[in-house]
């Protein structure tokens, strides 16, 4: 090979980003577990959504779930709803948690900085590539569950978390805003990957910081821990998007979680990007998990959900748990009334209005030994309506299962008529009946 | 005529904590020069060349390459390139996409496919081209990290251990590029354990041993430097030329913990001039000399010498007589 002689004295400029964004970009993709992932992103929620769209058992769990007969809307966010628990926290994981990582492994750090020769445009451009890919799999899981859901059971209306009834134009627009919104929490989780990376180097632990946070911050979730707790930490995020099913919408968690979220993005990327600055790379024996590492890298994000906490307090009227026999009251009658009209039209009887029903809940929490707030599976409510033209009281009963995240599952006990069976007998046949089970949500900031 | 100095350091230190790495080291090399780096382990040569690489800046002294003074990290001048701990590859790409990505990094026009092509081919690793680097062999690595290094078009070539893991063919023809570079002007700073390699490549040598440059200077000179050897000698009657090398003047026997006693080889220490004197005494007594080699080349000893390290000690071996 000829040697071209190169000019004289001028420093070498660091190499522009986008050259290294597409280097750092073909790098991931060129790992056959980033490209599985990928492609399962792209197909599997499809498959999923199209197959349990088709069975008369359903995730009647997972919120969402009991609708998927219905309209293919539902099998999306059923989708988004199991990605949200796991998913998603282990995609970060497995891009941004290893991104920073897998050099130390292969030992091309000293490469790397040779060849771009600046390490803010390495960790720029790793940053961007890891998020770049980490959207295209979430934007995989959205597509795939829509297209998977709408070609099996089509584009109907969609039975909001209240009951209401969403128009498919809504119900699209909804469904593609609650995707939307998990982007905060999910960028929150990339950017603790990314410190996790850097701060852990070759250990394997780094790659799990993530998924371990997520998988901690769940079960803090499923504590009854005061609201402004709930509402700090950036998994709540993965929660509120229900709070767009909702008529009105419960948009003040969503809010504060898209808030919290940002916040913990740009701290957990700060502090990537200050650690990667400060990263001696001439030392071949360092592997990161230095103990003042992980306290530089802890004690901020600790702090930020103390700060976020003492805001939250003081800025919303959140207080305890969140959950009161007030709101359950309001949310339970207004489901009630929602899907007592649902349930009117399928059995063909003369249309009724919410306004005309005037249904309203009487719940209680274990008796009279018991306060009547929290979450819990001993709620009892007894729901009553009246019919236009009629003085007779109508009343149901319903058990609820109410969760500390504010979502419930109510149980109707009876008369078998109203909400006591799984089944309605319609004029064309026995068909689900939307008052024996139904999900609800209550709004944990709202002051009752 | 004296040629342009391509790399100038004078009096580096470098700490890292309470190790000093390097002190008061001095380096030149000039354009179109092959230059070894050599030493024990610890002795601070992969400090050294990444100073060279602009992985670090020195604590004090100053360093200039390609006339431009280098005072912070990654402010090195066009023109650099190499490796250091191994050529740093990335195993899920091919040979070809692992090249182009630098070429593309380093802003190369649009004539980079072909430049590509020319760096893979000078390495001879045009046949694996599209291969993923997963299954390379290290000698293969190395290759490829060399033609890593070319397609930057250096002035200055930094490569640590390039003849790691390359089997003979292998290493003929890296030293064939390495050798040409130099023609075309290229300043090179080679680091080896290998003596022979850098008896084949390099005009001069520097040595470090714990930080401090030892030796400087040409490799002829080097070998000056050796001082006594030691030199194996394989008889036809071990037993009489024991009794004739311990009465040659001039001359010591080197035993190893009695086991030369049952060896049919001598290990003797001694100038040129005694072992003639041995020779010409062991033929003169009917015994035959079947083999006198030094038992280490010159070169090794005279690195040995200089960095402290008594080979003799390592192996158990006593001098007697």
């Amino acid at each position: 090979m000829t040697t071209v002689v190169a000019p004289l004295g001028d420093v070498a400029r660091p190499a522009a980003v986008l050259p290294g964004f597409r280097f750092e970009l073909a790098k991931l993709l060129s790992q056959w577990r980033i490209r599985v992932v990928l492609l399962v992103c792209w197909l599997a929620p499809a498959g999923f959504v199209a197959v349990v769209s088709r069975q008369s058992s359903l995730p009647t769990d997972t919120v969402f779930g009991r609708w998927m007969l219905a309209t293919g809307w539902a099998g999306s966010l059923v989708v988004l709803a199991f990605a949200c628990s796991w998913a998603l926290p282990l995609l970060t994981s497995l891009v941004a948690g290893d991104v920073f990582a897998a050099e130390d492994r292969l030992g091309t750090w000293r490469h790397l900085l040779v060849a771009v020769r600046s390490p803010r445009r390495i960790f720029l451009s790793k940053a961007l590539a890891s998020l770049t890919l980490i959207v295209l799999m979430l934007a995989g899981l959205a597509v795939s569950s829509i297209v998977g859901g709408l070609a099996a059971v089509g584009s109907h209306s969609l039975v909001g978390l209240d009951g209401h009834l969403l128009p498919t134009g809504t119900a699209a627009r909804t469904v593609v805003l609650a995707w939307l919104c998990v982007l905060a929490p999910t960028l929150a989780f990339a950017a603790v990957g990314l410190l996790g990376s850097v701060v852990l180097g070759r250990s394997p632990m780094g790659l799990l910081v993530p998924a371990v946070l997520a998988l901690g911050m769940d079960l803090v979730l499923m504590l009854p821990v005061p609201v402004a707790v709930r509402l700090a930490l950036p998994s709540n995020a993965f929660l509120a998007w229900r709070g767009l099913f909702t008529d009105p919408g419960q948009t003040g968690p969503l809010v504060v979680g898209i808030v919290v979220s940002l916040a913990w993005a740009a701290v957990a990327t700060a502090l990537a990007y200050l650690l990667f600055l400060r990263r001696d790379f001439t030392d071949l024996a360092y592997d990161g998990a230095g103990r003042r590492a992980l306290l530089v890298a802890a004690l901020p994000l600790a702090t930020l959900v103390a700060v976020t906490v003492g805001v939250v307090s003081l800025s919303t009227p959140a207080r305890g748990s969140g959950i009161e026999k007030d709101k359950l009251d309001a949310s339970l009658g207004t489901a009630f009334a929602h899907l007592y009209r649902l349930q009117t039209e399928e059995l063909h009887r003369p249309a009724v209005t919410e306004a005309q029903l005037s249904a309203k809940a009487d719940c209680d929490k274990g008796g009279t030994r018991v306060d009547d707030h929290g979450a819990g599976n001993d709620w009892r409510c007894v729901v009553s309506w009246r019919l236009p033209g009629s003085t007779a009281v109508g009343a149901a009963i319903y058990q609820l299962d109410v969760t500390a995240d504010g979502r419930y599952v109510a149980d109707g006990d009876g008369p078998k008529e109203v909400n006591g069976y799984f089944q309605v007998r319609t004029p064309h046949g026995d068909a689900p009946n939307p008052l024996w089970q139904l999900d609800g949500s209550v709004d944990l900031l709202h002051h009752s | 005529m004296e040629r342009t100095p391509a790399v100038r350091a004078r009096g580096i230190s470098k700490s890292f904590g309470d190790v000093l790495a390097l002190d008061g080291v001095d380096l030149d090399v000039p354009e179109g020069q092959v230059h070894g780096l050599v030493g024990p382990n610890g002795a601070g040569k992969t400090t050294l060349l990444g100073l060279l690489l602009g992985l670090a800046v020195a604590d004090s002294g100053t360093l200039e390459i390609l006339g431009t003074p280098v005072g912070r990290v990654l402010a090195v001048p066009e023109g650099v390139a190499g490796f250091v701990d191994g050529p740093g590859l990335y195993p899920s790409l091919t040979a070809r996409q692992n090249l182009a990505a630098l070429a593309t990094l380093r802003r190369f026009g649009p004539d980079r496919a072909r430049e590509v092509d020319e760096a893979l081919a000078s390495v001879g690793l045009s046949d694996v081209a599209d291969d993923r680097v997963r299954g390379f062999s290290l000698g293969m690595r190395q290759r490829l990290g060399l033609a890593a290094a070319l397609i930057t078009r250096p002035r200055v070539l930094v490569l640590d251990e390039p003849a790691n893991g390359l089997d003979p063919a292998g290493k003929h023809h890296v030293h064939g590029v390495i050798r040409r570079l130099a023609d075309d002007g290229v300043a090179i700073v080679l680091s080896s354990h290998r003596m022979d390699d850098l008896a084949a490549l390099c005009s001069e040598v520097t040595i470090l041993a714990t930080g401090r440059v030892v030796f400087a200077g040409p490799v002829a000179k080097l070998a000056s430097e050796s001082g006594d050897l030691d030199y194996r000698v394989l008889t036809s009657d071990p037993a009489t030329a024991r009794e004739v090398a311990t009465a040659t003047p001039g001359l010591r026997l080197v035993t190893a913990d009695g086991l030369q006693r049952r060896s049919e080889a001598l290990v003797v220490r001694g100038a040129v001039q005694a072992l003639d004197e041995l020779v010409v005494r062991l033929v003169g007594a009917g015994v035959a000399v079947r083999e006198l080699a030094p038992v280490v080349t010159p070169l090794e000893a005279a690195f040995l010498a200089l960095t402290g390290i008594d080979p003799a000690r390592d192996a158990g071996r006593e001098e007697v007589g």
